[in-house]
């Protein structure tokens, strides 16, 4: 029997604040314990939360960036329950009224290889709502420790309709949601810093029928591919238990990156009853329709849109595109070298040269673990510079190489590099003969030449790279090849 | 009378409280005369009425996103029973919420 998979996520994000959702405790990531807390924080007695004005805000940019419909007016709610990561024993969050309801968010689904763009498609979303998140626990043997560092902190959770069908669409998902909270500036997205955090709703029914499976919560995820992996499991072991008859309970579970299995934390009949009622001590928030015009002014260009836009205006290939633009740095950086060539270079040549001499740099080789451009000495000019340089005659693309590698080590201008070195491509076509008369004069290049003037025209080729080698590098390929058939012609 | 018995265990249960057989009956009779009286609000006709967040009619009561002080961590942990490695110590709990 076939069976059809429904995959809805409910993803938590950090928003990026210098403060928290309802008090103005600092908060950044990687504090020593329990260095992060106030009053509010420790719900010591008597103390009132007052809500932070740009996680709001932030919140309303990422329901536009989703194409969410902002509500007028939205309130928030206590969620209760006893939990040592909570010292208040409730939560702040959005029950009925969240600031963003539906929305979407476009993916790209696995292409037939790695060059060729996937079918694009979007995710639809239920809701997006405002809450604070809750403490840090760090179990042991016999205790646990709380850290509150993190309690309070404002938190967005975007839930989705169960519209994801495999485990490589959530993964495409989580990629595009990631790269646009990105872009907008909104969160870090960093899952293993817990400012992207995900939990999966999972349920598998007979191919063709109608109503959903029973659902399956999924739970301890902390990386996209770990997402990725622990739902393919889960979509396999439930297929697996329904053909062998058994039935599926309502249940979470949770996944064991170590083991790479899924196993069961609670059954639903413990589920929680979180009596949420709406908190007295939070005014409304109301968001007028000309906030949202001025608001929706800020939203950066989306990556997908910018990709297509790469691909049609600057007849940018797929492959290139789809490595500069998920990264808004990196396709930022494209467009400013691309500008200050002053058009005098084709794009594919600037985005070449970001797309695969940069990375390899900023990669080390190795596939994980980029280094970030701000790491890097170079700005958009030096890129320009070079691709100027090469685009002019100045140099030749072997000796851009050399420019490259140096003045990603040093921060030097490529043309200050050209003039230090003496690297400029040979122009003097007096001396490029000499040394091609000289090199066609080596006896071991005999035959070579006797099998050119018999016809052979390919034959030449062996003697093109001692010719360079005497230039230095510094001579045009194609000029070589012109001078020789004209010494040897 | 009670618009609906109450279920004085769950309720204890939810409260994480522990209470006698004389208390059951006690706080079941007390909670039942609370639900009465305000099961009295569901007599009056608010057809019409749009529900209110809050007695002052305010909204948008927000705080620009400045750091202010945060407590040394010695006072944070003042109130903890148990502590180490500047960390609350709890019981082991593995639940998740």
């Amino acid at each position: 029997m076939e069976f059809t998979a429904d995959i809805g996520l409910e993803v938590h994000v950090q928003l990026k604040t210098k403060s928290k959702m309802f008090t103005r405790a600092p908060y950044h990531y990687g504090a020593e314990p329990n260095t992060l807390t106030d009053p509010v924080v420790l719900a010591l007695p008597g103390v009132l939360p007052v809500m932070n004005k740009e996680a709001v805000r932030k919140t309303v940019l990422l329901g536009l960036l989703c194409k969410c419909k902002i509500a007028e007016r939205c309130k928030w709610d206590r969620k209760n329950y006893f939990y040592p990561d909570s010292p208040k024993n409730y939560q702040l969050s959005q029950y009925d009224q969240p600031i963003c309801e539906g929305g979407e968010v476009e993916i790209e689904m696995l292409g037939a290889s790695r060059n060729v763009m996937g079918e694009h498609r979007m995710v639809q979303l239920t809701r997006i709502h405002l809450e604070e998140d809750v403490g840090k626990l760090t179990h042991f043997a016999n205790d646990s420790l709380v850290d509150y560092n993190r309690a309070g902190a404002p938190l967005c959770e975007i839930v989705t309709e169960p519209d994801m069908h495999n485990a490589d669409e959530v993964f495409a998902f989580l990629t595009a949601l990631r790269n646009n909270i990105v872009a907008a500036g909104l969160s870090d997205c960093d899952m293993e810093k817990g400012q992207m955090r995900c939990d999966a709703n999972i349920s598998v029914r007979p191919k063709g029928q109608e109503t959903l499976g029973t659902k399956v919560e999924l739970k301890n995820m902390n990386t996209i591919s770990g997402v990725r992996n622990a739902v393919a499991y889960e979509i396999k072991r439930q297929i697996h238990a329904v053909t062998s008859g058994e039935a599926i309970h309502q249940q979470t579970r949770r996944w064991d990156p170590v083991s790479q299995v899924t196993t069961k934390m609670r059954d639903k009949e413990e589920s929680h009853d979180y009596r949420y009622f709406p908190e007295p001590d939070l005014m409304p928030v109301s968001i007028g329709a000309q906030q949202l015009k001025v608001l929706a002014k800020e939203l950066p260009e989306l990556p997908f849109d910018r990709q297509r836009r790469f691909m049609e205006t600057l007849d940018l290939p797929y492959t290139l595109t789809s490595v500069l633009c998920p990264d808004k740095e990196l396709a930022d950086f494209f467009e400013e070298a691309l500008a200050d060539t002053g058009g005098k270079v084709a794009p594919k040549a600037v985005a070449n040269l970001i797309a695969n001499d940069l990375l390899r740099e900023l990669s080390g080789g190795e596939e994980e673990g980029r280094l970030p451009l701000s790491a890097c000495k170079l700005a958009p000019a030096h890129i320009a510079d070079l691709t100027v340089l090469v685009e002019d005659g100045v140099i030749t693309k072997q000796i851009a190489q050399t420019i490259f590698t140096e003045m990603y080590a040093t921060g030097k201008m490529p043309s200050t590099l050209v003039e230090e070195k003496g690297l400029q491509a040979h122009s003097d076509d007096g001396e490029l003969e000499s040394i091609v008369r000289e090199v066609a004069a080596d006896p071991k290049h005999e035959k070579a030449i006797s099998q050119f003037k018999d016809g052979n025209t390919k034959a030449i080729n062996s003697l093109i790279g001692p010719i360079m080698k005497a230039t230095q590098g510094k001579a045009d390929p194609r000029k070589i090849q012109d001078m020789l058939a004209k010494v040897l012609g | 009378m009670p618009s609906e018995k109450i279920d004085i265990d769950y309720v204890a249960r939810l409260a994480r409280i522990d209470l006698t057989e004389e208390e059951k009956v006690t706080f079941a009779e007390q909670l039942g005369n609370i639900l009465a009286y305000v099961d009295k609000l569901n007599q009056v006709d608010v057809s019409g009425v749009e529900p209110m967040a809050h007695a002052f009619a305010l909204e948008n009561v927000l705080d620009d996103d400045e750091p202010g002080p945060a407590l040394t961590v010695k006072d944070a942990l003042r109130n903890a029973p148990a502590q180490r490695d500047n960390q609350i110590v709890v019981p082991k709990v593995v639940e998740d919420a």
